[in-house]
């Protein structure tokens, strides 16, 4: 930057403009510094304001709250497993059921689509993402609950649910909405964002790599299966943690059909609660004490178990990326 | 795999039928993700369409057990809300874009922002909603506008950050050190060059962001809350349509559900326009 030094004697207007311009620098370097560590005060705020909210609670409850399934608001006696377990459970069921149907979609878009429907294919999974969550909840609520209730449940129950200790699962009246419904629907949201980030990761495995398993006569089939699965590991998995990361999180969609019940049930019919959907349904009347702090001491869980999934998730991309060198 | 000229006739019949069916369920898959997609708007449509009239932009949300009634007040709260949010993440993201790419590169601070904004991208927005609740709201004792402006923003920065950043990336290295070779100062460079190079990118991030905030719910529940009637007052409790969605979908009144239902194809609506758009805008670029 001292070029002008440099070139000799500067004039007394050049070194003046210099020393401006490098104030300017300066000034730019630490004003767009400050909006960029804002981001990070923002995630400390957050930690820091729910640990202090959710302090009383956990004072008074010790850590065994996290593993207490009792929800009593008249006398004051909260444990946060009954939330934690249905935040868990409806995830998984979200996982279990959206995994392979992104897998699906992914393998579609990269191998057996033509390329000219690529794009408008594509972009429907994106719009599929963009669907706001409440238009979800809404959607599972008033059209697929019934259905699900009246037609798929007696189903499940006539067929899965004879089979010894797994029928346990299917058992209880089926009335729709419960924890089975909230997996489902919330795979149906986070179907597109682990799809997506599958058919990214595909689309860098090089082509030599699967041109050479052409050559020697593979299936398309066995290409997915022994050469793009195989490289894209990590990418894949990320995805995955990446869509469970959003599944735990997730309100609208979960609190219309989960039920909004404070139990732990076997059954999967059975309404339950989630984290979030005791936040959004019993915050706005909690008057402030344990009923108060215990609600933040369940948004510290949620917050901290999303934390660890989504930076697993990231990290795992990362770790891709670097295999990959430059990514788009 | 033998190379027997009598191959194993069986072993090639299994792996075309293995074959077969790994492509058949990949179909499948992709038949049921556009079914549902297909599904859920099929019904918006059907639905929303219905509760759509001319009274829905000029009346506000109507009382409980009274007939009629609209929107309106939730239209134009959502559109105060949504509006100061981009007002507020859309410098805040961009400035903190250009740091991490103008200067993130050796920096151990700009990597560990940059591994933040992603988790704070998929971040549970509910806890934001605790987090402002907490902050603004418990203090100022009142739910308001304003408190909601910011639980949205908190959610739109990163989506900005994120996006201005990779499409600072994508302007050619040559045209900064163009710039440079001519004396022109680091930031002059950044305003002037960069951001320039990259503005449609840069609309494209702030369309998205707005696509996002617009839908969600959760934040706004413990900030804005609702207002059952029409106020463009910041500092008070604001209606907003996600939030009205969810109070009248809950209800037991058929005209409250009805109006959800308009108020449901409305913001998605908005939200597809918004992604659409920002697709368009960004494609321009590509080609152009």
């Amino acid at each position: 930057m001292n070029t002008l030094e440099s070139a000799g004697s500067p004039t007394p207007l050049a070194s003046r403009i210099a020393r401006i311009q490098r104030i300017q620098d300066f000034l730019f370097h630490r004003v767009t510094q400050f909006f960029s560590l804002s981001v990070l005060f923002a995630l400390l705020g957050i930690i820091i304001s729910l640990f202090i909210n959710a302090w009383p609670a956990l004072k008074e409850f010790g850590p065994q709250f996290f593993i207490t399934p009792s929800w009593d608001i008249v006398n004051d006696d909260f444990g946060g497993l009954i939330a934690i377990y249905g935040t868990l459970v409806s995830s998984l069921i979200a996982l279990l059921i959206a995994v392979p149907l992104s897998f699906g979609i992914a393998f579609f878009l990269t191998e057996i689509c033509p390329p000219p429907l690529r794009r408008p294919f594509g972009t429907a999974v994106e719009l599929l993402a963009a669907v706001p969550s409440i238009i979800y909840g809404m959607f599972g609520l008033f059209v697929f609950a019934p259905i699900f209730g009246d037609y798929i449940e007696p189903a499940l129950q006539a067929t899965l649910g004879k089979i010894p200790l797994l029928g346990i699962l299917f058992s209880g009246p089926p009335n729709g909405i419960g924890m089975l419904c909230a997996g489902l629907i919330l795979a149906l949201m986070i179907l597109p964002f682990i799809a997506s980030v599958m058919r990214d990761v595909f689309e860098i495995v090089p082509p030599v790599l699967k041109e050479s398993a052409y050559g020697i006569g593979c299936t398309t089939w066995e290409v997915v299966k022994n050469v793009v699965l195989p490289y894209t590991k990590a990418g894949v998995i990320g995805g995955v943690m990446l869509g469970l990361g959003r599944a735990l999180g997730e309100t609208m969609a979960v609190t219309f059909v989960i039920g909004n019940a404070q139990r732990i049930s076997a059954s999967l019919f059975a309404p339950g609660s989630s984290i979030a959907s005791t936040l959004a349904n019993q915050f706005g009347e909690a008057e402030a004490g344990l009923h108060y702090s215990s609600l933040f001491a369940l948004g510290l869980a949620l917050f901290f178990i999303t934390f660890v999934v989504l930076a697993c998730a990231k990290w795992m991309l990362i770790s891709m990326e670097k295999k990959q060198g430059v990514k788009s | 795999m033998s190379s027997n000229i009598n191959f194993d006739m069986a072993i090639f019949a299994r792996r075309k039928r293995a074959n077969k069916i790994g492509l058949t369920l990949s179909m499948a898959a992709m038949a049921i993700g556009m079914i549902c997609l297909l599904w859920i708007l099929s019904i918006l449509f059907y639905k929303g369409f219905s509760a759509i009239n001319f009274n829905m932009f000029t009346a506000s949300t109507p009382a409980p057990g009274t007939e009629g009634g609209g929107l309106a007040n939730a239209i134009v709260g959502s559109l105060l809300l949504v509006g100061s949010c981009t007002f507020i993440s859309t410098p805040v993201g961009v400035l903190a874009g250009l740091y991490l790419s103008e200067y993130g590169d050796r920096s151990k601070v700009a990597s560990l922002t940059r591994f933040v904004t992603d988790i704070m991208l998929s971040a549970p927005s509910i806890v934001i909603g605790l987090f402002v609740y907490a902050l603004y709201v418990a203090k100022v004792q009142h739910f308001s506008g304003w408190a909601g402006t910011i639980a949205l923003a908190l959610i739109a920065i990163p989506v900005v950050v994120r996006t201005t950043e990779n499409m600072l990336r994508l302007v050619p290295g040559s045209l900064r050190e163009a710039a440079y070779a001519l004396g022109t100062p680091k930031w002059k460079v950044a305003f002037m060059i960069t951001l320039r190079a990259a503005q449609s990118g840069i609309m494209t991030g702030i369309l998205l962001a707005l696509a996002r905030v617009s839908g969600e719910t959760a934040p706004l529940l413990f900030t804005a809350l609702s207002n059952q009637f029409f106020s463009t007052d910041m500092n008070k409790p604001m209606a907003n349509l996600p939030v009205v969605i969810f109070q009248f979908a809950m209800s037991p009144y058929d005209n409250w559900v009805s109006l959800a239902w308009g108020g449901s194809l409305l913001i998605t609506f908005a939200v597809l326009g918004l992604n659409i758009l920002a697709r368009v805008v960004f494609r321009e670029k590509v080609q152009g």
